[in-house]
C-alpha cells in the first residue's frame, strides 16, 4: 500500500494508545495525510489543488447546511426566503455569498486540478482508477451545482432548470416522458424545486464518499510528480506532514485571499442580475446563459445547428456535450505514450499549450456569448478541435513523438545527481 | 433433527435438484420480486402528481383578439400562444412548399377547419423550452414573421413552423376544441 520506509504511527500517550487498539482512526489519518504518507519531494504548486478542492467541499457543506436552516424549498416562498436570508438572517448575506462564490471557487480549483492531470498525464497507469473516480466527482459536482442554482427560484434558476431538463427531451422516444418524470410536471414547478433541494442536499455527501475512494485509490501507487518518474528510493520522498501540510497551507492562504476579495468586494460579479427577478414561466430572459463554469460545455451544446445525417441537431448537441466529458473516461487508453510528464514530451506540450488551452478559452468565451455569429462558428471550430485533440491528436502524438530524455530518478531531477543511480546503473544498463 | 437433515441432503445429492436448492431459489426469487416491486413506487413518486395532472385543461375567451393580435395564455403551467392571423400572414404561410420544411406541415394541418386564422400553439420552443418572442405587442417576430426564440436563435414562420435555427420541430399544437366562436378549450 505504501512505501516500505513510510513512518509508522506510534501513539504518544495512553489515551491514543487505547484508541488505536479499539478504532485506529488517528492511525488512518496519520497514514493518509500525516507523516506516514511519503510523497515525492519535487511536487510543485500545481499539486495544491486536491487539498484545496477538499477544503472547498467542506466550505460548501458547512455554508449549505446553514442556508438550509433558513431556506424554504417551495415555489411560493423560495425566492422570498432567499431574500429573507439576504436581508433578515444574521450574517445570512455572508453565508449565501460564501456559498454562491464557494461554488465558483470549487470549480476554479477543480479545473486547475484536472488540467494539472492533463499536462502531467496523471491519468496514466497505475493511476487510472484515481482519474476515473475524479471524472465521476466532476460529474456529480456539475449536477449538484446545477440543482443548487435552481433553488433561489429567480428567472435564471427557472429557465436554467427548463433548458437543462429540456436536454433530456432530446433523447428519441423516451425523452419527453423522461423529462416530465424528472420534473414531476410539464414545466419546472414546486415538484421539481423540492426534489432538486433534496438532491442538492444529498449529493455533496455522495461526493465526499467518492473523494474517500479517490484518495484511497491514490494511496495505492502514491502521488504522481512533475517528472512523471516513479518513486524509486526513500531519497525521492518526504513525509506529507510537515512538508506538504506546510506547502498546502501556504496555497490555502493564497486561495483564501482571492476568495475573500471576491466574497467581500464583488460578491455578485460572477452571478447574473436576472436571478434577482422572481421566476416567471411566461417570460424568458433575453440572454440566458448558465453559470460561468458550464460555459465551455454549453458552447459545445449550442455548436450543433444543422442535422447530422439522420441525427437531429438538438440531439447531436446534447450527445456532444455529454460526450465532451465522457471522453475523459477513455483518456488513460487514448494517450499511449509511456512518458507521463508534459515536460519531456515536446509535441504533446505544443498541442497542450497551443491547442487544448486556447480551444478551452474560445469555448469558454463563446458559451457566455449570445447565440449569434461569429460565436456560433467559433464554437463549431473549437468543438471540432476539442474532440480531435482527445480522439485523434493524443493517440497520434503518442505514437510519433520522440520524448526528451528522462532523469534517472526524482532525486536526480532535484539535486542534479543521484548516488544510487551510479550504483545501480551498471549491471542493468550495460 | 440436524443429523436427519444432513442424511437427507446427502442422499438426494446425486439426483440433481435438492430440497435445499429449491428453498434457496424460492427464497431468492421471492426477495428479488419483492425488492423489484418496491422499486415501482420509488420511481413512480417522481411522476406528475394528481394536482398537477388536474390542471390538464383550460378554457380561454378569445373574442377580444383582433386579426394580427396574439395572446399568451397558460396551459399546464406553460405558455400557449393564441394568434388571430391576418389574411396576409395566412397567404405567406400557404405560399411555402410544406415538403421543403424541416418539420413538413401545412397551416391547414395545424389549425381547425374553417378556423384557419386561429393559430393555437404552445409557447415553448422545441429546442430547449424557452418562450419564443412574437406574441406580445412590439416583440421581435424573427426573419419569417412568426416567432423568434432568443435563447438559441430559432426562427418560426407565421404558421409557427421551424424555419431556421437549432429547434427540431414546429411549435407544438396542443389538443383543443372551439366550445363556441368566442371560447376555446385547450387540453
Amino acid at each position: 500500500m505504501s512505501f516500505p520506509w513510510a513512518k509508522e504511527y506510534k501513539p504518544a500517550i495512553g489515551l491514543t494508545q487505547w484508541l488505536d487498539e479499539k478504532l485506529p482512526l488517528p492511525r488512518f489519518v496519520y497514514n493518509a495525510v500525516g507523516a506516514g504518507y511519503p510523497v515525492p519531494r519535487n511536487l510543485n504548486y500545481m499539486w495544491n489543488f486536491g487539498v484545496l478542492a477538499g477544503f472547498c467541499l467542506m466550505l460548501q457543506i458547512i455554508t449549505g447546511v446553514i442556508l438550509a436552516m433558513h431556506y424554504a424549498p417551495n415555489a411560493l416562498v423560495a425566492f422570498d426566503s432567499t431574500e429573507h436570508i439576504m436581508r433578515d438572517v444574521n450574517w445570512g448575506w455572508m453565508m449565501r455569498y460564501a456559498h454562491a462564490n464557494g461554488a465558483s471557487a470549487f470549480f476554479v480549483v477543480v479545473y486547475l486540478h484536472i488540467f494539472r492531470g492533463f499536462f502531467y498525464s496523471s491519468y496514466k497507469a497505475p493511476r487510472e482508477m484515481i482519474w476515473l473516480l475524479g471524472v465521476v466527482i466532476f460529474l456529480l459536482m456539475m449536477a449538484t451545482a446545477f440543482m443548487g442554482y435552481v433553488l433561489p427560484w429567480g428567472q435564471m434558476s427557472f429557465w436554467g432548470a427548463k433548458v437543462i431538463t429540456g436536454l433530456f427531451g432530446a433523447i428519441p422516444v423516451v425523452g419527453e416522458p423522461l423529462q416530465i418524470w424528472l420534473l414531476g410536471g410539464f414545466a419546472p414547478d414546486n415538484a421539481a424545486l423540492n426534489r432538486f433541494f433534496s438532491l442538492h442536499f444529498l449529493l455533496p455527501f455522495v461526493i465526499a464518499g467518492v473523494i474517500i475512494l479517490h484518495i484511497w485509490a491514490l494511496h495505492i501507487p502514491g502521488s504522481s510528480n512533475p517528472t512523471g518518474v516513479e518513486v524509486k528510493a526513500e531519497s525521492d520522498t518526504v513525509p506529507f506532514h510537515p512538508y506538504y501540510t506546510a506547502k498546502d497551507g501556504f496555497g490555502l492562504g493564497v486561495f483564501l485571499l482571492i476568495y475573500c476579495a471576491i466574497l467581500f468586494f464583488a460578491p455578485n460579479a460572477l452571478g447574473h442580475p436576472d436571478n434577482y427577478i422572481p421566476a416567471n414561466p411566461l417570460s424568458t430572459p433575453a440572454h440566458i446563459v448558465p453559470e460561468w463554469y458550464f460555459w465551455p460545455f454549453y458552447a459545445i451544446l449550442r455548436a450543433f445547428t444543422y442535422d447530422f445525417f439522420f441525427i437531429p441537431a438538438k440531439l447531436m448537441g446534447v450527445l456532444a456535450m455529454f460526450g465532451s466529458i465522457l471522453v475523459w473516461f477513455f483518456l488513460p487508453w487514448l494517450d499511449t505514450s509511456p512518458v507521463r510528464s508534459g515536460h519531456y514530451r515536446p509535441l504533446f506540450r505544443k498541442f497542450f499549450w497551443f491547442g487544448l488551452i486556447p480551444t478551452m478559452a474560445i469555448l469558454f468565451y463563446c458559451g457566455g456569448a449570445p447565440a449569434e455569429e461569429p460565436f456560433v462558428m467559433l464554437s463549431q471550430l473549437a468543438s471540432l478541435y476539442y474532440f480531435a485533440h482527445f480522439l485523434i491528436i493524443l493517440p497520434l502524438v503518442s505514437s510519433i513523438e520522440k520524448p526528451e530524455p528522462l532523469p534517472f530518478s526524482i532525486t536526480e531531477a532535484v539535486l542534479g545527481k543521484d548516488e544510487s543511480a551510479v550504483l545501480n546503473a551498471n549491471p542493468t544498463a550495460a | 433433527m440436524a443429523e436427519q437433515a444432513s442424511i437427507d441432503t446427502s442422499a438426494e445429492a446425486g439426483e440433481g435438484v435438492r430440497r435445499r436448492d429449491f428453498i434457496n431459489i424460492a427464497a431468492v426469487s421471492f426477495a428479488g420480486v419483492g425488492g423489484a416491486a418496491v422499486l415501482f413506487p420509488l420511481v413512480s413518486q417522481m411522476a406528475p402528481s394528481a394536482d398537477v395532472l388536474a390542471q390538464s385543461s383550460t378554457e380561454i375567451d378569445i373574442s377580444a383578439i383582433t386579426p394580427g393580435q396574439a395572446i399568451k395564455a397558460i396551459f399546464r403551467k406553460q405558455p400557449v400562444f393564441i394568434r388571430n392571423l391576418t389574411p396576409a400572414e395566412i397567404a405567406s404561410a400557404d405560399k411555402v412548399d410544406a415538403s421543403s420544411l424541416r418539420d413538413p406541415q401545412t397551416l391547414e394541418e395545424r389549425t381547425k377547419e374553417g378556423k384557419t386564422n386561429w393559430l393555437i400553439t404552445m409557447g415553448v420552443c422545441t429546442h430547449l423550452g424557452c418562450v419564443p418572442l412574437g406574441a406580445g405587442e412590439g416583440e421581435v417576430k424573427g426573419e419569417f414573421g412568426g416567432y423568434f426564440c432568443p435563447c438559441h436563435g430559432s426562427h418560426y414562420d407565421t404558421a409557427a413552423r421551424i424555419r431556421k435555427g437549432p429547434a427540431p420541430k414546429n411549435l407544438e399544437v396542443p389538443e383543443y376544441s372551439f366550445i363556441s366562436d368566442a371560447v376555446v378549450k385547450i387540453g
